[in-house]
């Protein structure tokens, strides 16, 4: 009996230290949610691209990640348009240039031109637990135009996990860790909006509208800000660039498809994206591994959205000179370098 | 024994120390704010409705906002009912209810509860004042649920806050709506979206569903209840109410501007000044700066509005106040309401009568039956008879203007001058206007007799007011109540009648307080401007309170005209 009361008296005073520690987290001057709402939303921008069509939303949101107009947010089709417009909250509107993307974790960086804007600072994002009080913040159904602010909703984080458990059901590129969040966050429109916790800290960017393929369920999830942050540095160094640049130096004697051994789907669009019609039996590319079907995403560190990028880029490289691609084949990324030499 | 003895002991242990240590941890701030929640979750559960149409064909939530029953809900909730529906009240009883007044564009009726003058109702939060980020909840009944007619209690957040939602393939607009993340289900609609202390600021109706199917995806819109209150009065009326227009159109231009790009030259903007590629700065004392803040501002207002407008041209800033024409033709939204017309009329158009039964089986109770009063282009004749008499009875108090049926002769002086002879008769009217005579034949048609020239037509404001008065509303001509409009100086909005005879359309203005007729004013001019006329300074006159002084516009100018000496003959 005694031992039994010892350990319960012991658990009641861990229980009083933890309560303590949290009556001190909340007895700090906590802003009212309408005041961190009102902070947030001069950090959050509209963005209009392509789309409007067969219930393809043009717009999806974003915010602010330097004071110098670098903008976080989700890549999608709405960002494959030679005009991104960005809203920024005070009702100004600027075009937008796509920095760079990844398909891997299908986030996007984009760049206006102004200064000391306020924004989400990456380096002070925090991470959640089960249980964390979030507020989400976005331009869902495109509610708010102008300078209106977007909307915000207040929900609970109900699990971490990872989007691949759940493999088969949820149809996505990005299989890394969530927030499943028990508020309708994932709306249209939605995508690249921010996750914040109780005191309005940057926390995860909010996913694509995800529907689980065996009953219809919306998957509300963000992506936590630990997941993306080497995709945002590779974006940012330029390791990952989105488009190509215009002065470099073409090669004297330039690397081509046709060398590898790959034939490109034909090229009907102006961007028609580098899919792999065939391979030739016993080339490079076969012996390297590339299938039919693989899509092409990166060549040389340079993002390929369509077949004249990926020619483009070719031409800057020299024939002997090896080639690093990155490969789409279904929902899984390949690195395979292509070396004539061998 | 021993083992069940043992076992109690230690769960008491177990239960005891922790009951102490939340006794002891928890912070008097956090226990504050949940028994203040809990507390205003009672509160507004008690006016809380669900509504149900008669026969199972539909239903929604509510909200009483009066003792005597009056009640808030969507238009489209009642839409299926008709002007006779059931509504159960969180004391597990069902009451009978009928139709009052309906705004079918901005998706808001009035229903009047039924059999007791005590009913719980719900107090009305100032709107403007809610922000983003706020607390608030919804109380209705989603899925109807709810078979002991407890409502269903939904928390969230305030999302946004002057929300314009397009009309989506119907003619509900939800203009400067609250956007909430509480969770909003069919069922909701009609319900009442409240504050976190419990009172109402907004009425749930719509939400952004698309593609993932009427069911809550976070994005709800509530009716804000501070537009409700500019329509209160209107809806109270028993009509079917219209919202406004400005008359002129606008566009985001590349700088953000809000201009002007097409203006009808009929509107009272453009008489005002307002022109094409103007830029609209203010609107309704709110800054503008997009379509939708623009469109928000001429969404909460009825038909015939006052409403300040700041425009810039060329630099300079010109304000104006502009009164709102409705947005439909008054026909044309009784057929969207109502139907076209019978074709095999029954008496006169426009003819009250008691209603028949519509339904086979049961009928409507009596109590029901004897407020239902069906006449078309109302949504129902009886509340606008009963507001009207009422009104009515107030302003002529003890006196009875009746008996003045002979012709009344007025001199009187304006204020630059001019000497003003005035008589006032059933046959003919005249007026003296310094050199000028002039005489009205009431038979012919009043458009062509705006009188004297300078005045706009103050001759036949005047007789149309002493055919009010000595004939009552009754028998005026076309004459119903309209609801409150703005008048300046006036801080309460004055009651409005709206009469029609011949081509004329006269609102007549009356004082909450003192219930006195406080000024007309008569569209006839076919270029649609209007003549207005303020009465003043009321004294007794042959034992009935009489205007000595009125004023109105002549050439321009605002002038006074005092009435020096007033004869009644027989």
């Amino acid at each position: 009996m005694t031992k039994v009361r010892k350990k319960s008296t012991a658990l009641f005073h861990i229980a009083l230290m933890a309560a303590c520690l949290i009556c001190v987290d909340t007895s700090a001057q906590l802003k009212s949610y309408k005041n961190v709402v009102e902070d947030a939303q001069n950090k959050m921008v509209k963005i209009y691209g392509a789309g409007g069509f067969q219930g393809l939303e043009a717009y999806q949101s974003g915010f602010f990640i330097s004071s110098t107009g670098e903008i976080l947010t989700t890549w999608s089709y709405v960002l494959d348009a030679e005009d991104i417009v960005v809203m920024l909250n005070d009702g100004q509107k600027l075009n937008a240039k796509l920095k760079g993307y990844d398909p891997r974790t299908e986030v996007a960086i984009l760049k206006v031109e102004v200064l000391n804007v306020d924004y989400f600072n990456l380096d002070k994002a925090v991470k959640l637990r089960s249980g964390s009080k979030v507020l989400a913040l976005s331009n869902l159904y495109g509610v708010a135009t102008g300078n209106e602010p977007a909307s915000v909703q207040f929900g609970v984080v109900s699990a971490k996990t990872k989007l691949s458990a759940r493999r088969g059901a949820f149809d996505t590129n990005y299989q890394g860790s969530v927030y499943v969040i028990d508020a309708m966050t994932n709306n249209p429109g939605a995508a690249g909006g921010a996750i914040t916790d109780r005191r309005g800290n940057l926390a995860a960017i909010i996913g694509k509208e995800l529907r689980s393929s065996k009953n219809n369920i919306w998957l509300n999830f963000a992506i936590p800000v630990s997941e993306i942050t080497d995709s945002i540095d590779a974006i940012r160094s330029g390791k990952i660039i989105a488009q190509a640049d215009p002065k470099a130096k073409l090669a004297d004697e330039p690397m081509t498809v046709k060398l590898m051994g790959i034939v490109l789907l034909p090229n009907v669009v102006s961007n028609t994206p580098p899919f792999v019609d065939r391979v030739v039996r016993g080339s490079v590319a076969d012996k390297a591994g590339i299938r039919p079907d693989d899509l092409i995403i990166e060549a040389a560190g340079q993002l390929t959205t369509s077949r004249n990028a990926l020619e483009n880029k070719l031409k800057t490289i020299e024939r002997d000179t090896p080639v690093k691609l990155t490969i789409q084949r279904g929902r899984k990324f390949l690195n395979i370098e292509i070396d004539l030499n061998k | 024994m021993k083992n069940i003895s043992t076992v109690i002991a230690l769960t008491a242990m177990i239960i005891l120390p922790s009951q102490f240590a939340v006794s002891q941890k928890v912070d008097s701030k956090v226990r504050d704010a949940e028994k203040a929640r809990v507390a205003a979750i009672a509160k507004a559960t008690q006016s809380t409705i669900s509504v149900f149409a008669p026969g199972g064909r539909g239903g929604g939530s509510g909200v009483v906002i009066s003792k005597q029953g009056y009640a808030l809900t969507n238009y489209h909730v009642v839409k299926p009912c008709g002007n006779y529906m059931q509504c159960s009240l969180p004391d597990g009883k069902l009451y009978d209810a009928v139709l009052v007044g309906l705004d079918p564009v901005g998706d808001v009726a009035i229903i009047q509860l039924l059999g007791r003058d005590d009913f719980p109702a719900a107090t009305l939060a100032d709107s403007d004042k809610v922000k983003q980020g706020d607390w608030c909840f919804a109380a209705g009944n989603p899925f109807l649920l709810a078979t002991d007619f407890q409502p269903t209690i939904t928390w969230g957040m305030v999302s946004g806050v002057n929300r314009y939602q397009y009309p989506s393939k119907t003619l509900l607009e939800y203009a400067d709506c609250i956007q909430t993340d509480a969770a909003i289900n069919p069922g909701n609609s009609g319900g009442p979206l409240f504050d976190a202390n419990g009172d109402v600021i907004g009425i749930n109706g719509r939400g952004s569903f698309e593609k993932r199917g009427r069911v809550n995806v976070g994005v709800g819109y509530a009716i804000s209840i501070n537009q409700i209150k500019y329509f209160m009065d209107h809806l109270m009326s028993g009509r079917i109410v219209d919202h406004a227009t400005l008359g002129a159109t606008v566009y985001t231009d590349d700088r953000g501007r809000v201009i002007v790009d097409a203006i009808l030259e009929t509107s009272d903007a453009y008489k005002k000044g307002l022109r094409y590629e103007d830029e609209i700065v203010r609107f309704g004392g709110r800054s503008i700066q997009t379509v939708n803040q623009f469109k928000n501002v001429l969404g909460i207002y009825p038909r015939g509005w006052r409403v300040p407008l700041t425009f810039r041209r060329e630099g300079k800033n010109y304000d104006i106040t502009v009164r709102l024409a409705g947005v439909h033709d008054v026909e044309k939204l009784t057929e969207m309401i109502q139907g076209k017309p019978s074709s095999k009329p029954k008496g006169k158009p426009g003819d009250a009568k008691k209603s028949k039964t519509p339904r086979k089986k049961g009928g409507i109770p009596k109590a029901a039956k004897d407020r239902i009063e069906v006449r078309r282009g109302f949504a129902n004749y009886y509340y606008n008879r009963l507001r009207r008499t009422e009104i009515w009875k107030a302003h002529i108090g003890a006196q009875d203007y009746s008996k003045l049926q002979g012709k009344w002769k007025i001199s009187a002086r304006a204020s630059d001058g001019t000497v003003v002879q005035i008589l006032l008769d059933d046959e003919k009217s005249g007026i003296q206007w310094g050199e000028d005579p002039y005489v009205l034949d009431p038979e012919k048609d009043l458009s062509e007799q705006l009188y004297p020239r300078q005045t706009g037509g103050l001759l036949p404001a005047l007789h149309l007011w002493r055919r009010l008065l000595i004939q009552g509303p009754e028998k005026f001509g076309s004459l119903h109540y309209f609801g409150s409009l703005p008048l300046e100086g006036e801080k309460k909005y004055p009651h409005v009648f709206e009469g029609t005879f011949d081509v004329a359309v006269t609102n007549f203005f009356f004082n909450r307080d003192s219930h006195q007729l406080i000024a007309q004013e008569m569209f006839l001019d076919p270029e649609g401007n209007a003549v207005e006329v303020r009465f003043d300074d009321y004294q007794e006159v042959n034992g009935v309170m009489f205007p000595r002084k009125i004023k109105t516009t002549v050439s321009g100018r605002p002038t006074e005209i005092r009435f020096n000496k007033i004869e009644f003959q027989k």
